[in-house]
């Protein structure tokens, strides 16, 4: 079974000899399972395994297999903002694996195997960037599947956004590395708007610097299947991690979001915040909110919140908050995971007040996103935001699944 | 000048065991100008009456009729219902997250009206409404009654009451669960709105405490799912020093 791990005596020291700088010490927990770069390490998944069993595997067009990954049916668009760069360095120049990343399923392993070269963003030391800077993935076919390999590193004391956006059609295996280091500050969004046939399975690892902070917005919008693993470890002190997650499944779309935050270092934050809405027939999301508190993780802080609307019949959402603690010597730990359907009470009275039924229930699930929309602070990606849960409300309408 | 006309109105819920007839029969008219006040013991169905004219989804009307101005309001949604001059200030305002007060109100009143309220004067007008009954200008901001007080929704009902300004109001417990200075705040919002001289009200309540500062022109006693009497406001002062014992014990024979 390959839920059991030791994750940290496989981690290379790659980076800064930062494990060593850690010391940690071995643990075992059920929480992810084993990393490693050999796909021998990774068999096909039947689907009964822990870290598959929610995920329809007959939908992810051989991505475990056959398919070859080196699909060129995308396109890139770039807009750096000043004091950062972002350039496609080939994967021998490259700085991949900075993060500590060590592939821990078959998927991502392939797609490390594949890629041929690393995006690279980097924001250069010191510098404060207001503008976000913008990567726009575009996808052209769903037949060829590709690999992407992206890096993201906010040097020391540097403070920017990053915003990546997918759209159009593509099978799209992909993992990100982001590395903070010390007292950095770095906001990234993934905004997933992809259209209804794509396919996306990412990893994504990020590594906290001392005093970092990091902000990651998951917007998952489109596709047929999308998969995002995100995990977070901590080199240093005093770092802090908000992961935010705004999601919206339509009729048959599976978006599943697995969270693991693994508290390596003392005085770290961790606090998640994933909130969804479901509509239409075989509407599935998944939201894993794994915790890991390490012995050495003393006076460190973790809160996460999964909140789900079902909006219809026949639409399912799973959430699974998980939380291992290896010290007693913490600040605060906590989780809470709902899942609510349409409240009709909500709907009567607004409807007694006058307000027409589409009108109460648009003002519902606005109300319902309200609230995490209004933390991730992020400019523009409010109203953004807002306008596509409008645009998702409007479509269901359009197809009378409300 | 309107009618409310409730006739022989027949209301059931669905329990485990079948439906169950909460409302058998209650016959009651209610001209503009008039407050009626509806006083009977705990689970005489007196919010069901409230709800079934307001249209929730939990009550089925298995016979009868309500007449607003001779159209059957039974028909109609629960928002057509509230287009056409229905108010109902709930037992149990509903918390309703993330929807702000000022949002709420606005969408309400732009619903009601048919066209939305002007700008200039609207944002003046909510903060007046909330200021006559004590509410911190705000509370606009906050979610529509989530984490409000008792005391504090009621006084949310009446601040809707006088900015939807509505032909009827059905007044379901307003007055329980408030402190003497709520209350008179919440009477002197509902004495604002009958002055106006063309509204009615139907305002039901547990205890006479309330008719000290509404003066009612009609009492009624609710028992067992029906009228068992009614008269002018002696009638309530006569329920304060007998209680609804006698009627209990009639209905149940
Ligand atoms: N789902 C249900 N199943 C069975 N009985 C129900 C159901 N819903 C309501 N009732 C009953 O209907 C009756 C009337 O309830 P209602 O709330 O209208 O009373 P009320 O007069 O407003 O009481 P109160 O003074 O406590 O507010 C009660 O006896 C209640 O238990
Ligand atoms: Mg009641």
């Amino acid at each position: 079974m390959s839920g059991t791990t030791d994750a940290v005596a496989t981690r290379p020291t790659a980076g800064s000899d930062l494990a060593q700088v850690l010391e940690l010490s071995p643990v075992e927990s059920h929480l992810h399972p084993e990393g490693s770069f050999d796909l021998a390490d990774h068999p096909v998944p039947t689907g009964l395994e822990e870290i598959w069993r929610f995920t329809p595997l007959k939908r992810l067009k051989d991505l475990h297999t056959e398919a070859a990954l080196d699909g060129d049916q995308y396109t890139v668009a770039v807009d750096a903002a000043e004091g950062v760069t972002a350039v496609s360095v080939p994967v021998a120049e490259s700085a991949r694996g900075v993060s500590g990343y060590v592939p821990n399923d078959r998927i991502s392993a392939r797609a490390w195997d594949a890629a041929q070269s690393v995006f690279e963003i980097t924001v250069a030391k010191d510098a404060v960037v207001e503008e976000p800077t913008y990567v726009r993935l575009t996808g052209t076919g769903t037949e060829k599947a590709a690999a992407g390999q992206l890096l993201v590193r906010a040097r020391a004391f540097s403070h920017a956004t990053v915003v990546v956006e997918y759209s159009g059609s593509a099978t799209w295996a992909e993992n990100i590395e982001v590395v903070l280091e010390d007292g950095a500050q770095l906001t990234f969004v993934t905004i997933q708007d992809w259209a209804d046939d794509a396919v996306h399975v990412v990893t994504q690892h990020s590594r906290v610097g001392r005093d970092a902070s990091f902000k990651h917005v998951a917007v998952t919008l489109g596709g047929d299947v999308v998969r995002a693993s995100t995990s977070t470890d901590y080199v240093g002190t005093g770092g802090g991690v908000e992961l935010f997650g705004v999601y919206f499944a339509d009729a048959g779309q599976h978006i599943e979001h697995r969270l693991f935050a693994d508290h390596t270092a003392p005085k770290t934050r961790s606090n998640v915040l994933y909130k969804g809405a479901l509509q239409g027939q075989d509407a599935h999301t998944v939201w894993i909110g794994n915790v890991l508190i390490r012995k050495e993780a003393e006076g460190i802080e973790t809160f996460e919140q999964n909140d789900n609307l079902v909006l219809t019949d026949g639409a399912k959402a799973d959430s699974v908050p998980n939380l291992e603690i290896e010290t007693g010597e913490i600040e605060g730990a906590g989780h809470a995971s709902t899942t609510g359907r349409f409240d009709d009470q909500h709907l009567f009275y607004l409807q007694s007040r006058g307000i027409p039924e589409d009108e109460a229930r648009r003002l519902v699930v606005h109300g319902f996103f309200n609230d995490i929309i209004r933390k991730i602070g992020v400019p523009h990606l409010q109203e953004r935001l807002e306008a596509a849960i409008e645009a998702e409300l409007s479509a269901a309408e359009r197809a009378g699944a409300l | 000048m309107s009618t409310l006309e409730i006739k022989n109105l027949h209301v059931t819920v669905d329990t485990e065991d079948g439906a169950k007839e909460i409302l058998r029969g209650v016959n009651l008219t209610i001209k503009s100008g008039e407050v009626h006040a509806i006083m009977g013991p705990n689970g005489s169905g007196k919010s069901t009456l409230a709800y079934s004219i307001a249209g929730h989804p939990k009550y089925t009307i298995s016979d009868g009729e309500v007449l607003l101005d001779g159209q059957n309001i039974l028909e109609l949604s629960v928002d057509q219902r509230a287009r056409a001059g229905l108010f109902l200030a709930m037992q149990y305002p509903v918390e309703v997250p993330g929807v702000s007060v000022a949002n709420f109100l606005r969408t309400a009143k732009t619903a009601i009206d048919g066209e939305a309220p002007k700008l200039r004067t609207w944002v003046k007008d909510v903060n007046a409404a909330l200021e006559r009954v004590t509410l911190d200008p705000t509370f606009a901001q906050r979610s529509v009654n989530e984490g409000f007080s008792g005391g504090e929704k009621k006084r949310h009902e009446i601040a809707q009451l006088e900015l939807l300004n509505p032909k009827f109001a059905v007044l379901d417990e307003t007055d329980s669960g408030l402190d003497i200075d709520a209350l008179r705040v919440v009477s002197d919002g509902v004495n604002r709105y009958t002055a106006q001289g063309d509204r009615g009200v139907l305002l039901i309540t547990h205890y006479t405490r309330i008719l000290r500062y509404i003066e009612p022109d009609f009492v009624h006693v609710f028992v067992a799912g029906r009228l068992a009497e009614s008269g002018g406001k002696e009638l309530a002062d006569q329920l304060e020093a007998e209680g609804y014992d006698k009627y209990v014990k009639a209905a149940s024979v």
